[in-house]
């Protein structure tokens, strides 16, 4: 099955480079072939929404919701189930700090 | 002849409702589709047992029978082609006891670790444990729980697409994760067991059956993990509450409390029985919760009169579960333990302690505590407007009306 790692951190929290750094998770998930892609997001504040609402564009920076934890990156694995799933998502740093929220693909 | 066979299929649907549909599962890798072919299977037991005899195995037929009907059904959806290869593999159903033979893992052992994923809502896992391995009905697990019934159907039917959508494994955790998915596995079943140990007389016979389901799952389960003293921790606890069941209540339906209890009413085998599992189980050597919970359990059973109870040693039990699994619910009753080794005001300072600590805000035990100790030290003013404030928080009509006594006896004058 296929995964998507939604890493989200709150980006007011002041974390080390080296706290925060997916290096070796990313070494680790990429050498076991778990890892299909993905990519650190940039902040929030370089964000653009879009929404089309009564056949009208609507587009405005930034997301709406208030939530304190953004999207700072993503990941797309493929694993045997959610219990391998959870085990990978455990080991990315911005779990220590942030939340790792994972969302199986929509796969027919 | 007839009464004889369907008491046979009622037996053989306690027995064998979880293995079959567990079976089923795996099998097949549908949930609906297990559970239809296992109602389908003791259905054609009500028709052919009366009639042909009672099978010498009844889970084997049981489990048979509803394999054959997914076969079927499977046939009809030609698709289906991977999943009957596998059904054609199933080996011959097993013979009945609990435990799988040396090694393999009994079905009914996935599927209780499966229902109590920890993805999975606590409400999610309590219902579909009951419907897939005790085969209450979605009506029963509704009444139960006190919500309607389509509500229960659509949390069974959303648990179950989350199973299969978010990719939940049907299987026993490696060994890495066992220890926190077995303690997830007793807390529901505790959890089910609480949900009946609350409801009063009064209450639906299904909602108070759900001790028994409890009782019979913890045993199940002990069964399955013989390595594992907390299952026989929790199943021993369990039979040690539900021994003082008769005696719990009056015949006014009011609440008794321990102290008050007719002893005489304790279901002595029960009791045996807890005492008996529960060393076994201290005897492995790997304490935990369950076990000290139902030590304290045993010393109270165990005392022929209240008087004779040895508050001392259930003291220094609730100190060592607050060591394990710390909690402001087990200080409050190791402060009851304490007034009652030590005198009440040694157990009224540590519940003042847990007042200040601003534990337990809005929980009603936390006043009557406080109460019944200042009513002991011969504090009536106090312990009344502590009575009082213990009423407004609780709405369970049992305990109002015994608050409701103590109330009265501190305001009586003289």
């Amino acid at each position: 099955m296929k995964y998507m790692l939604l890493i989200c951190v709150d980006e007011s929290v002041e974390v080390s480079e080296e706290e925060a750094s997916p290096e070796a998770w990313v070494k680790e998930v990429d050498g076991s072939g778990v890892r299909l892609s993905g990519s650190r997001l940039r902040p929030v504040r370089d964000a653009t929404t879009v929404r089309v609402r009564d056949g009208e564009l609507v587009v405005s920076d930034g997301p709406f919701a208030e939530t304190k934890e953004q999207i700072a990156g993503y990941d797309l694995i493929e694993c045997d189930n959610l219990d391998e799933a959870i085990a990978v998502a455990s080991r990315h740093p911005a779990a220590g700090f942030g939340t790792v929220e994972v969302r199986p693909l929509w796969e027919e | 002849m007839g009464a004889e066979a369907e008491a046979a299929v009622a037996d053989a649907f306690r027995q064998e409702w979880g293995r079959v549909v567990a079976t089923l599962i795996r099998v097949t890798g549908d949930w609906d589709l297990a559970e239809e072919c296992a109602q389908d299977a003791f259905a054609r037991a009500l028709e052919c047992w009366p009639r042909d005899g009672v099978p010498r195995r009844p889970g084997a037929w049981l489990t048979t029978t509803a394999r054959n009907r997914a076969v079927d059904r499977l046939r009809r959806s030609a698709t289906e082609a991977t999943r009957l290869r596998e059904l054609a593999a199933l080996p011959g159903p097993e013979a009945g006891d609990c435990g799988g033979p040396g090694g393999v893992p009994d079905d009914r052992l996935r599927l209780i670790f499966t229902c109590c994923h920890p993805a999975l809502s606590a409400e999610a896992r309590v219902a579909l444990t009951l419907r897939t391995l005790t085969g209450l009905t979605t009506a029963e697990i509704a009444r139960a729980f006190l919500v309607p019934e389509p509500t229960m159907a659509k949390r069974l039917v959303r648990a179950k697409q989350r199973i299969r959508n978010a990719g939940i494994p049907y299987r026993v955790p490696p060994a890495e994760l066992l220890p926190q998915r077995t303690a997830a596995v007793l807390s529901v079943l505790y959890l089910l067991f609480n949900e009946g140990y609350s409801a009063t007389a009064g209450a639906d016979l299904v909602r108070r059956g759900l001790c028994t389901e409890a009782i019979r799952l913890a045993r199940c389960l002990t069964g399955l993990m013989p390595e594992e003293p907390e299952a026989a921790g929790l199943l021993a606890l369990m039979l040690l509450h539900d021994a003082r069941r008769a005696a719990r209540t009056d015949d006014a339906g009011e609440l008794v409390p321990l102290e008050e209890q007719d002893r005489g009413r304790w279901d002595a085998a029960g009791i045996a029985e807890g005492v008996a599992l529960l060393d076994a189980a201290l005897h492995q050597g790997r304490p935990g919760p369950y076990q000290v919970q139902a030590a304290i359990a045993a010393c109270h059973a165990t005392a022929a009169r209240a008087a004779d109870t040895d508050w001392p040693q259930i003291a220094a039990l609730y100190g060592r579960l607050a060591a394990l699994a710390p909690s402001p619910v087990v200080e409050l009753n190791r402060a009851v333990a304490v007034a009652m080794a030590d005198g009440p005001a040694a157990g009224l300072a540590l519940v003042t302690s847990l007042e200040a600590s601003g534990a337990l805000p809005g929980y009603h035990l936390l006043p009557a505590t406080r109460a019944d100790l200042l009513r002991r030290l011969g504090r009536t003013a106090e312990s009344a407007a502590a009575y009082r404030e213990a009423m407004a928080l609780t709405a369970a009509d049992a305990e109002r009306r015994h608050l409701q006594r103590r109330l009265d006896e501190v305001s009586r004058p003289g």
